[in-house]
C-alpha cells in the first residue's frame, strides 16, 4: 500500500441519511456492473479499441454526483470517464452504443470509451490528449461566469498523471487568480499507465493548489469522505480535491494484474452492513447487475 | 528465423549510446510500460535513461537541454500525435541554436506512430494514432527521416552522429518488426512511380501483386530522408523512373495529406517536370469506431488512387 495511505476507511457512514448513502451505492453499482458488461464484451472480441474502464475508481464519481448533481454542474474529465457518465445520469444505452462503435452511440461512434459526452448532463468530450479537459474546463468557466453574480458551478476531473502537465498547473493556477466557481478533483490510483507517482514527481498536487490559493483536501476514496469534503469544498471555490484511489484492471483493456491494493466495493459493503443497510444494499445491487445485463443483453 | 529487426538496431545503438557515449535516452513512462515495445535498453537512470514526468510541453524542453549541454539525447515521445505539446522547445530553440548563437543542439526525436490496420484494441481514433511528421516539416532546422528498415534505421543514427542538427525520427511501430530491405522499383514503361512513406511502404508492398494483375506497372522510390530531400541521394533515379511513368507518380504518406504528401509532391512536380499527385490521411477528424477511423492509405485505397490517376489521364 502506497504510504501516504493511513486509513482505508473514514469511520463517517453513520453521519450521512440512509437516502444519500444509497443513492451513492446505486450508481457505484450501476457503474460496476456496467463495466463488467464491457469487459465481457471486449473479451469477446466485439469492441475493436481501447476500454478505459472505471472498475475500482467507482467510488468517486458517485459520491460526488450524490451531492453536486444538484447544482448541474459543467463536467469536464478524461478519458477514464464511464463512471462520471453514468452518475451523473447518462443515457446508458447511448454509452453501450458509443463503446460498441456505432452510430447510435454518445459521439456518434467518433469518441470511443476514452471521449465520450452528454450535452444532457452537461459532460464534455475530452479529445485524449491527458490534461486538456484542464485549461479547457477553466476557460468554459471563465466565460460562464463572467458576470459578477453568476455562479455556474464546474467539475473538472483529471488524473495523477495529466495533474503534472505544463497546462494543467498553469490552468489551477489561472483559476485561483479568478476564483471560478470550479471544484477540481484528482482521481489518484497512482499511476501513470503503470508507472509510478514516486518515479515521476516528489510534490503533491494539494500542495501546489494550496500555494495557489486554492482550499484543498485529500481522502481516500471511502464514499462518505469524499461526500462530506465534496459538500465543504463547495462553499469554497475554486477548490482541489485529491482521491486516492486503487484502479484494478489495466490502464486499457480488461487484464489484471492480480489483486487491487483494495476493493472499494467490499470496504462499502460492510460498512453498509455495520449501518444496517444490509438487506437494502443487497437488492440494489441485484437491481442493478440485472439492469445492465438487460441493456447488453442484445449485445452479446 | 528472423535476421536482426529494426527492434533490434534502435536497440543497439541506444544501449551502446549509453554505455560507451556518455549518453542519454529521455521519456515517460518508459521503463514500467514494456520499455517501449522493447526497443529500449533495460537500464537504469545511472545508465543514462531518464524517466521524465508527465509535462509535455517541459518535457521538450529539458530534452533540448541535455542536448546543448552535449549528451546527444535520444528523446522518446511514444505517439506522434503528443507532438503538439513536445515540439515548441525543439522547433524554436534546438533548431536555430546553431544559427543563431553558434551552439549546436542535437537530439534524435523518436516519434512513434501506430494504427489498427484491423487488430482488436487497436483503433487509435482522434489524437495519437498516425504520422505527425507534418509538424516539424515546416519549420527549418530538423532534418526528418522516416525508417522502416534494419539499414535506415541505422543509416539515420550515423547520419545523427556525424553531424549535429536535431533529427526528427519519424517511426511506425509496424516498422520495428521489419527485417528485411525494401529495394526501389525501376522498369522502363512504367505507368506510375509511387513514393510511399513511413509504413504505407509496407501497404504498397502489398499493393504490387494486385496492380500487376491489373496490369499497371509500377516504379517504387522508397524515402528515406523527407527533409532535406537530397539525402536520399536518388536524383537520377527519380529523373529516370519518373520520365519513364506515363501517368507520372504519387506520393503516399502516413499523415495528413496537408503537409509532407502535398509539399513533396510540389517540390517533385517542378524539379522533374511531371504530373505528382498526393494521398495521405483524409482532412478529417479521425473517429475510433472503425469505419470512422482516419488511417494511413491501405493498399486497396493506393490501389483506387492509382487506378483513378491511370483514367484520368488517359
Ligand atoms: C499529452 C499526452 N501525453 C501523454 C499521453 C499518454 N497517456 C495516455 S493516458 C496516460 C496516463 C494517464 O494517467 P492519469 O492521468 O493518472 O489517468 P488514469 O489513466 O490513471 O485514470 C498517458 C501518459 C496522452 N494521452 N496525452
Ligand atoms: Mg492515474
Amino acid at each position: 500500500m502506497r504510504s501516504e495511505i493511513k486509513e482505508l476507511t473514514s469511520g463517517l457512514s453513520h453521519k450521512w441519511d440512509k437516502t444519500e448513502t444509497l443513492a451513492m451505492f446505486e450508481k457505484f453499482c450501476d457503474i460496476r456492473y456496467f463495466e463488467y458488461e464491457v469487459k465481457k464484451a471486449y473479451d469477446k472480441d466485439i469492441i475493436h479499441m481501447p476500454v478505459y474502464l472505471s472498475i475500482g475508481q467507482e467510488a468517486i464519481s458517485s459520491s460526488l454526483a450524490v451531492v453536486l448533481k444538484k447544482f448541474n454542474p459543467a463536467i469536464f474529465a478524461q478519458h477514464r470517464a464511464h463512471g462520471m457518465y453514468i452518475s451523473f445520469g447518462g443515457n446508458l444505452d447511448e454509452l453501450r452504443d458509443e463503446i460498441l462503435h456505432k452510430g447510435t452511440g454518445c459521439a456518434k461512434g467518433m469518441g470511443g470509451s476514452a471521449s465520450i459526452h452528454s450535452p444532457a448532463i452537461r459532460m464534455y468530450g475530452h479529445d485524449g490528449l491527458m490534461g486538456t479537459q484542464v485549461p479547457i474546463g477553466v476557460g468554459h468557466s471563465y466565460s460562464q461566469n463572467y458576470k459578477a453574480n453568476k455562479k455556474d458551478y464546474s467539475i473538472i476531473v483529471m488524473g495523477d498523471a495529466s495533474a503534472e502537465e505544463d497546462y494543467v498547473l498553469g490552468a489551477l493556477g489561472y483559476a485561483a487568480h479568478k476564483k471560478l466557481p470550479i471544484l477540481f478533483i484528482c482521481e489518484d490510483n497512482n499511476l501513470s499507465i503503470l508507472t509510478e507517482i514516486k518515479v515521476r514527481r516528489n510534490w503533491k498536487i494539494v500542495d501546489v493548489a494550496k500555494s495557489f490559493g486554492m482550499t484543498v483536501a485529500e481522502t481516500v476514496d471511502d464514499p462518505w469522505s469524499i461526500m462530506s469534503h465534496a459538500k465543504n469544498l463547495s462553499n469554497n471555490l475554486p477548490a482541489f480535491l485529491n482521491i486516492h484511489t486503487a484502479r484494478s484492471v489495466w490502464h486499457a483493456g480488461t487484464g489484471s494484474d492480480g489483486p487491487p491494493e483494495w476493493d472499494r466495493f467490499d470496504l462499502i459493503k460492510k460498512d453498509l452492513d455495520n449501518i444496517g443497510l444490509k438487506k437494502e444494499a443487497e437488492e440494489i445491487e441485484n437491481n442493478s447487475k440485472e439492469k445492465m445485463e438487460e441493456l447488453w443483453k442484445t449485445q452479446l | 528465423m528472423m535476421g536482426e529487426t529494426s527492434r533490434d538496431v534502435i536497440k543497439r545503438f541506444s544501449e551502446n549510446h549509453l554505455k560507451n557515449n556518455n549518453g542519454i535516452l529521455l521519456g515517460q513512462c518508459l521503463t514500467a510500460v514494456g520499455w517501449v515495445g522493447h526497443t529500449i535498453p533495460e537500464l537504469t537512470e545511472n545508465d543514462g535513461l531518464v524517466e521524465l514526468s508527465m509535462a509535455d510541453v517541459a518535457g521538450g524542453g529539458i530534452a533540448v537541454g541535455t542536448a546543448l549541454s552535449g549528451r546527444r539525447p535520444i528523446y522518446v515521445v511514444r505517439y506522434q500525435g503528443f507532438q503538439w505539446f513536445n515540439a515548441p522547445m525543439i522547433v524554436n530553440y534546438a533548431a536555430k541554436s546553431k544559427d543563431m548563437w553558434g551552439i549546436p543542439c542535437p537530439l534524435f526525436i523518436r516519434s512513434i506512430a501506430m494504427d489498427s490496420s484491423g487488430r482488436k484494441g487497436r483503433a487509435m481514433g482522434p489524437v495519437a494514432g498516425n504520422n505527425h511528421h507534418g509538424i516539424y516539416f515546416r519549420m527549418p532546422g530538423v532534418p526528418i527521416a522516416a525508417p522502416i528498415t534494419p539499414k535506415e534505421y541505422q543509416a539515420v543514427w550515423d547520419y545523427f552522429m556525424s553531424h549535429d542538427d536535431p533529427i526528427y525520427c519519424s517511426e511506425h511501430r509496424r516498422g520495428w518488426e521489419v527485417d528485411f530491405e525494401i529495394p526501389d522499383i525501376v522498369e522502363k514503361g512504367a505507368d506510375i512511380t509511387l513514393f510511399p512513406i513511413s509504413s504505407t511502404r509496407l501497404n504498397v508492398i502489398e499493393a504490387l501483386a494486385e496492380l500487376k494483375e491489373l496490369g499497371i506497372k509500377c516504379n517504387v522510390i522508397n524515402l528515406l530522408w523527407i527533409k532535406p530531400f537530397k539525402l536520399n541521394n536518388k536524383e537520377r533515379r527519380i529523373a529516370e523512373s519518373l520520365k519513364n511513368s506515363k501517368f507520372g507518380g504519387l506520393v503516399i504518406d502516413g499523415d495528413y495529406i496537408n503537409g509532407v504528401a502535398k509539399g513533396m509532391a510540389y517540390d517533385l512536380m517542378h524539379e522533374y517536370n511531371s504530373k505528382v499527385y498526393a494521398l495521405g490521411l483524409e482532412e478529417r477528424t479521425a473517429g475510433f469506431a472503425p469505419e470512422k477511423d482516419n488511417l494511413p492509405p491501405t493498399s486497396k485505397q493506393i490501389i483506387t488512387k492509382i487506378k483513378e490517376i491511370v483514367k484520368s489521364s488517359l
